[in-house]
């Protein structure tokens, strides 16, 4: 099969590899049809992710058709059309039984800090992932879902990660009627969490960064006041000008690990590899929020430290959520949203290539060429 | 203003919003929020049936977190560790995930392996191709010089630092067969003498 495969930072290529064997009675191996580049990937991309090894296929966001199942699977048949989740979780250890999915404690051996996540480091499990023809997807009978008749494939795909999880950035933040929030990043998990936010009742939300082609898509698609950091001396007094210095309520990181705004922090992460993550979006988060709020993490950090302050997380009395999205357990909830017209998850596409073209794909996606936002890859069976 | 007691009223109404925004406020209530309360025990809705999961075969010795009690049942099978990164690899692992030196060397194995990849794949014939596996050609196709520049984009500050990066290897392999070529001359030129 032909499969992406990762040949060190910033270099990617197509290979021939042999399809991925049944290698657990509740494996299924599922034939790609549509795969996404997640953000996050680009962490791995750029070489911060430990463990990520040369020749590992990245891919948590992807949809399918059931390929192969095995003895154990009950859940899911040949020919089905699923979505998976991009969590690989158990369905019956301590975290997956209270609905803590992305928690599970049976499917990573590398790390206890993080579950398992499709094609995302040795860190994260070491699961080759779905941008690729075919896929192994452990734990048929708990992840994966059959995509229903009447969800188009493309709004499925967007299910697997970047919408839940922008979601559950704004449901973390436990919003109330008329809350200020503002979510800094307006890649597909802010314009998610943006969206997220109205659904809950917030009475004003605004989005921060700095590309204005993203924020043009937060203004039109999440309904968002927009100011782009480069615009204004200090986003963290702009913002308290904006709220008649108090603050906003909640603020969501849906930035992470490769925050700009900062030159030292860009070469000391983004370059040099020095740090878990560029704390710049974090720390503009805590000093933007109001004493006593809460500030929500979505954004993808790696395991290394971070220069966050604390001491100010402290002083102000805030609450922090941060999780990475438990996705299966958003689901019902968000395909009501779905079917009812709250949320159309594949109106961010922007960019949909053939999987042959995942080098370009990769790059568009990492510099942001072309007013990219979410980029596809399709297969051709 | 957080002088007084009363909160700024900055927000367009609850019923404008409704009014304006589709879907606004249907989440509202807590209880419609399908992770609250954060921890929700219910086994029955995981589609497992299992109470522990049968263990899948362990094929190679598999390289495992020291905080794990044992090798969970269900693990990835991609890239087994090999070679010199491979043994950084497994040295990592005899650190816990809470000492820096563990993701220290899995990020210096990550080095080792990509150049280990390069040697490996021009010895077998199908060198890597920086063109090729950067993608670096849809700068041509999908606007590259429009999309960086005149925009105000944060990160053209440090954009220099990978074009530099990208041309050192071609500066550094250039600078070196001028530098022989140049001896070599020299050295004839003297014998010549």
């Amino acid at each position: 099969m032909q499969a992406m495969v990762y040949r060190g930072p910033y270099r990617v290529r197509v290979e021939e590899k042999d399809i991925p064997p049944i290698e657990h009675p509740n494996d299924a191996i599922v034939r790609v049809t549509r795969a996404a580049i997640c953000g996050s990937d680009l962490h791995l991309y750029h070489g911060l992710m430990p463990d990520t090894r040369v020749g590992m296929t990245f891919g948590h966001e992807f949809v399918g058709v059931v390929e192969k199942v095995g003895s154990s699977v009950q859940n899911v048949k040949v020919g089905d059309r699923v979505m998976v989740p991009f969590n690989i979780s158990c369905g019956s250890c301590y975290f997956c039984t209270r609905g803590l999915y992305s928690c599970c404690h049976n499917v990573n051996p590398n790390a206890t800090a993080v579950g398992a996540i499709y094609g995302y480091s040795h860190t994260c499990g070491g699961y080759d992932g779905g941008q690729a023809e075919f896929v192994r997807v452990p734990f048929a009978d708990v992840g994966p879902s059959i995509i229903p008749e009447w969800m188009s494939e493309e709004d499925a795909l967007l299910l697997t990660d970047a919408c839940p999880t922008g979601y559950q950035g704004a449901e973390m933040g436990s919003i109330k009627e008329g809350d200020t929030v503002v979510v800094f990043g307006a890649g597909p998990v802010g314009l998610f969490a943006a969206k997220s936010a109205w659904l809950m009742g917030a009475g004003r939300v605004i989005v921060v960064d700095h590309l204005d082609y993203r924020l043009e898509r937060a203004q039109q698609f999440a309904h968002a006041e927009i100011i782009n950091f480069t615009h204004v001396n200090d986003i963290v007094v702009y913002l308290k000008r904006a709220t008649d210095h108090l603050g906003a309520d909640v603020v969501i990181d849906a930035v992470g690990a490769e925050a700009d705004g900062s030159f030292f922090h860009a070469v000391a992460n983004n370059k040099m590899k020095l740090e878990g993550g560029s704390p710049v979006a974090l720390n503009w988060a805590i000093d933007s929020v109001r004493k006593v709020g809460t500030v929500s993490v979505v954004g993808a950090y790696g395991p290394l430290f971070s220069a966050v302050k604390f001491g100010d997380v402290i002083n102000k009395g805030l609450t922090i959520r941060a999780a990475q999205c438990s996705v299966k357990r958003h689901w019902p909830r968000l395909f009501e949203h779905v079917r009812n017209g709250y949320l159309k998850p594949s109106e961010i596409v922007t960019h949909r290539l053939p999987l042959e073209d995942v080098a370009e794909a990769y790059h568009i996606m990492s510099s942001k060429l072309d007013n990219c936002i979410k980029p596809i890859l399709f297969t051709t069976h | 203003m957080p002088y007084v007691a009363e909160k700024p009223r900055l927000a367009p109404s609850s019923e404008e919003l409704r009014a304006r925004i589709p879907g606004w406020g249907v989440d509202l209530d807590p209880k419609d929020r399908p992770a609250v309360p954060k921890e929700n025990f219910n086994p029955s809705a995981t589609g497992a049936r299992w109470d522990f999961p049968e263990r899948q075969t362990e094929k190679w010795s598999r390289e495992r977190s020291i905080e794990h009690k044992f090798l969970p049942p269900v693990f990835g099978t991609s890239c087994p560790p090999q070679g010199l990164s491979g043994a950084v690899r497994r040295y990592a692992y005899r650190y816990s995930e809470a000492r820096a030196s563990h993701w220290l060397l899995l990020m210096g194995a990550d080095r080792i392996n990509v150049l280990e990849s390069r040697i490996q794949a021009l010895l077998s014939g199908r060198p890597d191709s920086r063109i090729k596996q950067t993608g670096v050609l849809s700068e041509f196709t999908h606007r590259g010089v429009q999309s960086r520049f005149g925009r105000g984009r944060a990160d053209t500050k440090h954009h220099w630092i990978d074009a530099v990066g990208f041309v050192a290897p071609y500066a550094f392999v250039a600078g070196a067969a001028y530098m022989l070529l140049r001896s070599r001359a020299n050295k004839q030129r003297r014998q010549q003498q």
